[in-house]
């Protein structure tokens, strides 16, 4: 048994820490994207879409993110469609994270007062242009300091990701522990790294808190 | 004078079994100033709101310079609401775009003129409002008379035939009732048509052609404004024009 020094373990860790971050980015990106489509989608369309939408919100909220990278694992292969771990875990935590971001959002836009849309409206504005000119501009302001909140969590998410084989941060460090028999100092290291990345994240979220919080008052 | 400008026939609205527009009929001719007034809950606002589609109704007729009134047609709904302003008892002015940005908006989104005819022709209604010198101030930076003489001056970029205002003087500080009602004045003098909804009993006697006194979803009286004031005929209007001297 070959001895593996700390250098040894964090490089590894290091390496794998690359997967956790584009997993995380994948995400993020995918999901909103999807989550802002969903958020027109409740907007514009009629009650029927909207409690589509909200019960698609449900039902990624109200289920583990574990369960829901199971079914993304060894449903689509039900349908006879051979999906990578890579795959798997891109559209369970794309479909996971838009569920929350079109959330977000859309308490958001409806915090925008109604005299706004009354106002733009009247104004002969198209719907779009009301949301492009008018709502999203003061809503995403809004959204910055949760949205980037809600990043963290993404990230811990990906952790998940281990279950079905998909080689992260989390994955890594069980490899890596099995092969050199020290777990704690493993694991020590990879909640480090884990801390490394999402706490500057949690810093800057609140950091826009504050300051949005300061031009309101 | 023509066709009315706008003609509400036989309107009926409710929220669900609440009906507060009881079967309204009003003609309002180019160059009208109407005021209406009457207690709250009477549907005065209500009426304004659906001469601008903010509000759908259930039964009746509203044509605006000859064009009916469709809420399903986004179309047409755009088409209207170039006819017709309305300007809000909260101002509503759009808080992340500057003075002058307010009033550029919807002429270079909706008309399509460039932002520098948008530009000069918004420096003249802010001339003409009094607030030249207010084209690069953010909204939070003016009192409520100023942001409601811009909402004017938003309102007019669109060329409307008809202005709305809802109560436009209801959300001020009384010293700042004097300068928002002075612009109005002006406009019913330049020939604007004008249909307000009002509790200024004393501005809507000095500027209006008609006053329209509403009672309960339906237009109770109706009549030139020394008429109205000087000799109520119903009951209602009668009690409601005491009342304003408690």
């Amino acid at each position: 048994m070959a001895d593996f020094s700390l250098w040894d373990i964090l490089r590894n860790l290091l390496l794998a820490l690359r997967w956790t971050v584009v997993l995380s980015l994948i995400a993020f990106i995918g999901g909103g994207i999807v989550g802002a489509l969903l958020l027109f989608l409740r907007l514009r369309g009629g009650k029927a879409i909207g409690r589509v939408v909200g019960l698609y919100v449900q039902l990624f909220q109200g289920t583990p993110l574990l369960m829901q990278l199971f079914l993304a694992y060894f449903g689509i292969a039900l349908f006879g469609i051979d999906v990578s771990a890579w795959t798997a875990a891109s559209v369970a935590l794309t479909l996971y994270t838009s569920a929350f971001l079109t959330e977000i959002w859309r308490g958001c836009v409806a915090s925008i007062p109604k005299g706004q849309w009354e106002a733009s409206g009247s104004l002969a504005l198209s719907f779009g242009e009301q949301l492009r000119h008018v709502i999203l501009p003061q809503a995403v302001k809004i959204a910055i300091a949760p949205t980037v909140g809600f990043l963290v969590q993404v990230i811990k998410g990906t952790a998940l990701a281990s279950v079905i084989g998909f080689v992260e941060l989390t994955k890594a460090g069980s490899m890596i522990s099995n092969a050199t028999f020290q777990p704690f100092v493993v694991f020590s290291c990879v909640a480090l790294l884990y801390f490394v990345l999402c706490f500057p994240v949690s810093l800057y979220a609140k950091n826009l808190e504050r300051k949005s919080h300061g031009r309101r008052t | 004078m023509g066709a009315p400008i706008v003609r509400i026939t036989a309107l009926r609205k409710s929220y669900g079994t609440n009906e507060v527009l009881k079967g309204i009929d009003l003609d309002v001719k180019r160059g009208e100033v109407i005021a209406i007034i009457g207690k709250s809950g009477s549907g005065k606002s209500t009426l304004l709101r659906c001469v601008t589609g903010l509000e759908v109704f259930q039964e009746g007729s509203l044509t605006v310079d000859g064009k009916p009134l469709l809420h399903e047609s986004a179309m047409a709904m755009r088409e209207l609401r170039q006819r017709v302003g309305m300007i809000f008892q909260g101002f509503n002015l759009f808080p992340h775009l500057t003075v002058g940005k307010n009033v550029m908006l919807a002429p270079t989104l909706v008309k399509k003129r460039s932002s520098l005819e948008a530009a000069s022709q918004a420096r003249k209604l802010l001339t003409r409002v009094g607030l030249a010198e207010k084209f690069d101030a953010m909204p939070d930076q003016l009192s409520g008379g100023q942001q409601q003489r811009v909402a004017i001056a938003r309102a007019l970029a669109m060329e409307p035939a008809v202005l709305l205002c809802d109560e436009i003087t209801s959300a001020l500080d009384p010293e700042l009732v004097g300068e928002v009602l002075r612009v109005v004045e002006s406009l019913a003098d330049e020939g604007m048509t004008l249909l307000m909804v009002t509790h200024e009993m004393s501005f809507a006697r000095k500027v209006s052609d008609r006053v329209i006194f509403m009672h309960q979803g339906r237009v109770h009286e109706m009549g030139p404004p020394a008429e109205l004031f000087g000799n109520p005929q119903t009951a209602e209007l009668k009690q409601f024009l005491s009342s304003l001297h408690d």
